[in-house]
């Protein structure tokens, strides 16, 4: 039975080893901007640390398991009052130290390495977004237009998204193009991301919201930087204008079928929401200045 | 918003064919309890032998007894769930009531299976272990018992009146706050916890003063039995853990019932504050369940494999450190919350580090049974489950520790399977290893090894099956708390192989339910006292053991007290032991930890509903058990006469356990 188990884990482990590799639908394993292959890296690199360590045990416990067992006959070693060994104490005691102190070491360099925008030479461009109960809200201080539940970025330009809600506590993920951060009320949090090549990708709220926490799914759409002036200018000629009225409509709980797209938005819109629900109340140093246009 | 928006729209739930006959099912189960013990006389019985017991082995068995039935109830409530999973698009629940689904699945099984189950153990083994009659403050260990009973019967309740809380088992403001969450369901979970939660401080407070207190004459702190240290450990972090558990929903519920702003998004409220509090208790907990499993895994491993436990020292080391750094890790349930790179680094350093000890106890587990002689009982297959289980888990562990790494897997599968992996494969096999470890000694009577054998491999398979493709679905975007995903994700298949998982541990816990009912018409009994040839106390006294305990408390001269007992027994086998029996000082049963227990429902059920004069009869009824218990403390205590303890144990002792003692009265 344990052999038969044995053999049930290992198809299915190669299973899902094999189906990520060559599956694209394993959105994570693909990443498409280097914030979300830095992450990448970084898994790969935890797993083959911690494999050094599991792998060995467990091979162990099977061994040990197999050879002590009780049967008439058994030959093994039989040392009932056999309780210490210093010097395998210290080796096992040794031995995570060392691998989380690697492990440890490289966590805490990419975790500042995060903050920083992916890439310095490129100009980058900022977006606002504003989770709301259950769409999401895109705005582009730069072009001066908004989008409702998707987001149009130019490809090979680090964004700098800004987090809020004027809704319960969300979380705003792009797997393919690098983890999430929260998006909370009355704060504004930044978060860079950047997609390498143009595609469409998926990203969705990851922080539970309510009943219509499902739907908070929105495609991020990259393309070359002269088609998304290209689409900004469009939509600055043929999209109606974002008014307070159509704001405070969006704002109220409810799912939306289609995609929305505005021309303009009332001026300090973002300003506004994150200093009404509690905004004030903050560090206005922490949140700085750039973030808040 | 609504006049009183913690107003219930109905007082009863109504429109949901489900809850019908849920409905039906628990008014015919009531009937059926009532006449069953009116038919067989049996209310007096249960008044006086069980609601107002104040004996550790009892309230052990109580707590036992709950939390089976709060296992299955938590249990239903993950195979809904799976159900409504396995195919896309599907409307096998709607979106309202898959979250409140999960919101009590959650908290169910954290709070009313994990807790009272170690509950159950620390009573039933602890004062057995260190060889004292009774924890410290028995009265003390009735309220906690009653507590929690009645918090989880108003969290349940919850069910059929007013709503369920549906914000999730965290119940994160402003969600959970009046303005996103109207009606009575979170108010439930407020209360029920509110008060279960005294209980859990309580059984912490008392734990550690009879640890400290009541140990057998030479039982130093190092020669303690490891589930007795574990036990410790956990009430350490009990005792800091849950006063924040306390505040934090006391804030929440005056910010609901009483128009406060701690966690609101108006007027200055800070809803991260609430997380934080919430994971300062969160992440000790995850501690504090698995603590005593350690423990439980600790016993089993050396008396199943016959020989000492390895490195006794490094696992009480490794015990106390485990604890202190529990205290140290609460962040990285948020490291997207935007703390800051310092802060994220620390706290997943920090996490990283709880690894280090928890690895060392592996080592010690493997270590133990290497040159052992491991009899595959039920037991300790359980626990060879859990070592290959927890291995991996911590694994996952330490790969959700690298914050970066972590923003991708926050609030994703990988992290579902995760703690799944962390507290099924930790907590819940370490408390089945305890369940058919103690079983004997709670009730005399042994678990069936063949139903147990098929009940271990459905869990176990059953695990792997639902949990490994959770951890793929991570990789793939899938999101907790979603109840409903679309076909094009492709995350159909995965989830059907899951919830197939899922109800194959469900077969699993019927094969247990089989073992339990098995007991009651067909036990095989253990007249031995000790059947697995144990090494502590616990097992040097008949099963189940009699209300004092032991005739004479026992002399300890070193760690495994009772092994060690044995080897001199049969070296001196023609020397006769004789026992000298004196009466035995007893705690008397009242019936007041039941009664104050009850107001206190009174009192959490008026909150919730805001019926205010409810609220106020139900403290006044507080109040007067409190002074109902001051002006009768006097006379708490009786004294059992000798010549009684030394009838008991012949009648007990007939059996064969401790053949050649005999007794007499100083």
């Amino acid at each position: 039975m344990k052999r038969n188990l044995i053999k049930l884990l290992t198809v299915l482990g190669a299973t899902a080893l094999l189906a990520s590799g060559c599956d694209s639908r394993y959105i994570m394993l693909h990443p498409v901007g280097p914030v979300a292959k830095t992450e990448l890296d970084l898994i790969y690199f935890s797993i083959l640390l911690i494999a050094v360590i599991v792998i060995p045990v467990l091979a162990l416990l099977i061994f040990i398991v197999y050879r002590y067992r009780n049967k008439p006959g058994n030959k093994a070693k039989y040392m009932p009052e056999w309780e210490d060994n210093k010097v395998l104490e210290y080796v096992w005691w040794g031995i995570p130290i060392l691998i989380i102190g690697i492990l440890g070491y490289q966590t805490a360099k990419t975790t500042f390495v995060l903050t920083e925008p992916p890439v310095k030479d490129v100009k980058p461009i900022t977006i606002q977004v504003t989770s709301l109960n259950w769409k999401w809200l895109f705005q582009y201080p730069d072009q001066k237009v908004a989008t409702v539940n998707y987001v149009e970025i130019p490809a090979g330009v680090p964004v700098q998204f800004v987090l809020t809600a004027d809704a319960p506590i969300n979380s705003f993920w792009v797997p393919q193009l690098g983890g999430q951060e929260y998006a909370m009320p009355g704060m504004a949090m930044r978060l860079w991301l950047q997609a390498d090549k143009p595609g469409t990708y998926y990203g969705s709220g990851a922080n539970f919201t309510g009943e219509g926490f499902q739907h908070m799914k929105f495609e991020v759409v990259a393309k070359p930087q002269a088609e998304f002036d290209e689409w900004a200018k469009g939509i600055k000629q043929k999209a109606p204008a974002l008014t307070m009225q159509g704001y405070e409509d969006l704002q109220k709980p409810g799912v939306l079928d289609n995609v929305q797209e505005f021309s303009s938005y009332p001026e300090g819109l973002f300003h506004d929401i994150v200093m009404k629900d509690g905004g004030q109340y903050m560090d206005m140093s922490k949140m700085e200045h750039d973030l808040l246009k | 918003m609504a006049e009183n928006a913690n107003a219930p729209a109905h007082f009863f739930i109504t429109g949901d064919p489900l809850i019908y006959g849920a409905d039906v099912a628990i008014v015919l189960c009531v009937l059926g309890i009532v006449f069953a013990l009116t038919k067989l006389k049996k209310w007096k019985w249960l008044w006086t032998e069980w609601l107002t017991s104040v004996d550790h082995k009892k309230i052990g068995i109580m707590y036992f007894i709950a939390s089976i039935l709060m296992l299955f109830r938590g249990g239903v409530d993950a195979l809904l769930m799976r159900i409504q999973l396995s195919v896309p698009n599907n409307h096998f629940l709607e979106s309202e009531h898959y979250n409140q689904i999960f919101t009590t699945h959650g908290t169910i099984m954290i709070l009313f299976v994990a807790m009272p189950l170690i509950f159950a153990f620390f009573n039933v083994a602890v004062p057995l272990q260190i060889g004292a009659r009774d924890v410290a403050y028995p009265f003390l260990n009735a309220v906690s018992f009653w507590m929690f009973f009645f918090g989880a019967l108003l969290f349940n309740l919850s069910f059929v009146i007013g709503g369920s809380p549906d914000a999730g088992w965290t119940s994160y403001p402003p969600l959970s706050g009046l303005e996103f969450d109207q009606g009575p369901g979170e108010n439930f979970y407020l209360m029920g916890l509110s008060i279960s939660g005294i209980g859990s401080l309580a059984t912490g407070i008392n734990f550690i003063v009879t640890i400290f207190k009541m140990r057998a004459p030479g039982m130093r702190l190092m020669d303690m039995p490891l589930f007795t240290w574990s036990v410790l450990a956990s009430c350490l972090t009990i005792l800091i853990a849950f006063p924040v558990l306390t505040v934090a929903l006391a804030l929440l519920a005056v910010d609901r019932l009483m128009g406060g702003h701690f966690f609101t998004m108006l007027h200055g409220g800070n809803p991260m504050m609430f997380i934080n509090l919430f994971w300062m208790w969160g992440h000790p907990e995850v501690y504090i369940a698995v603590l005593p499993a350690f423990g439980i895994f600790s016993e089993v491993v050396s008396v199943f494999s016959r020989k000492k436990i390895f490195g006794y020292k490094s696992m009480v080391f490794s015990m106390i450190l485990i604890s202190i750094a529990s205290y140290f890790t609460w962040a990285h349930h948020f490291f997207t919350m935007g703390a800051g790179a310092d802060v994220n680094a620390f706290f997943a350093i920090s996490t990283m580090a709880i690894g280090i000890p928890t690895g060392v106890k592996i080592f010690n587990w493997l270590f133990t049974m290497f040159r052992g002689r491991i009899e595959l009982t039920q037991t300790m297959l359980w626990t060879v489950g859990f070592i290959l289980c927890f291995v991996v888990a911590g694994a996952t562990g330490v790969m959700l520790a690298v914050a970066p790494a972590d923003y991708q897997y926050h609030n994703s599968y990988f992290l579902v399977a995760h703690f799944h992996q962390a507290l099924i494969g930790g907590a819940v096999f370490g408390l089945f290893a305890g369940m058919y470890y103690w079983f004997p000694k709670m009730f005399g009577v042994i678990l069936s090894e063949r139903l147990g054998k098929w009940a271990f491999w459905l869990w176990n398979i059953g695990f792997y099956v639902c949990f490994m493709p959770q951890y793929a679905l991570g990789f793939m975007g899938m999101t907790r708390r979603v109840y409903t995903y679309s076909p094009e994700m492709g995350w159909g298949n995965l989830n059907m192989v899951s919830t197939v998982g899922g109800f194959l541990m469900g077969i699993g816990f019927l094969f247990q339910g089989a073992q339990l009912v098995m007991a009651i018409i067909k036990p095989q009994r253990d007249l031995t006292g000790d059947p697995w040839n144990g090494h502590t106390l616990e097992w040097s006294i008949p099963s189940p053991a009699p209300l004092y305990n032991f005739a004479v408390l026992p002399e300890v001269k070193g760690r495994d007290a009772w092994l060690t007992e044995k080897k001199e027994m049969k070296k001196g086998s023609s020397k006769k032991k004789t026992l000298l029996v004196e009466d035995i000082h007893m705690p008397k049963n009242t019936g007041i930890p039941f009664v104050m227990a009850f107001f206190f429902f009174v009192a959490g059920f008026g909150l919730t509903m805001t019926y205010w004069w409810m609220g106020v009869v139900g403290l006044l009824g507080i109040v007067a058990c409190l002074i109902a218990r001051s002006n009768t403390s006097y006379e708490a205590e009786y004294w059992i006469p000798a010549q009684e303890v030394i009838d008991t144990e012949k009648q007990l002792r007939k059996g064969g356990s401790g053949d050649g003692v005999q007794t007499r009265i100083v």
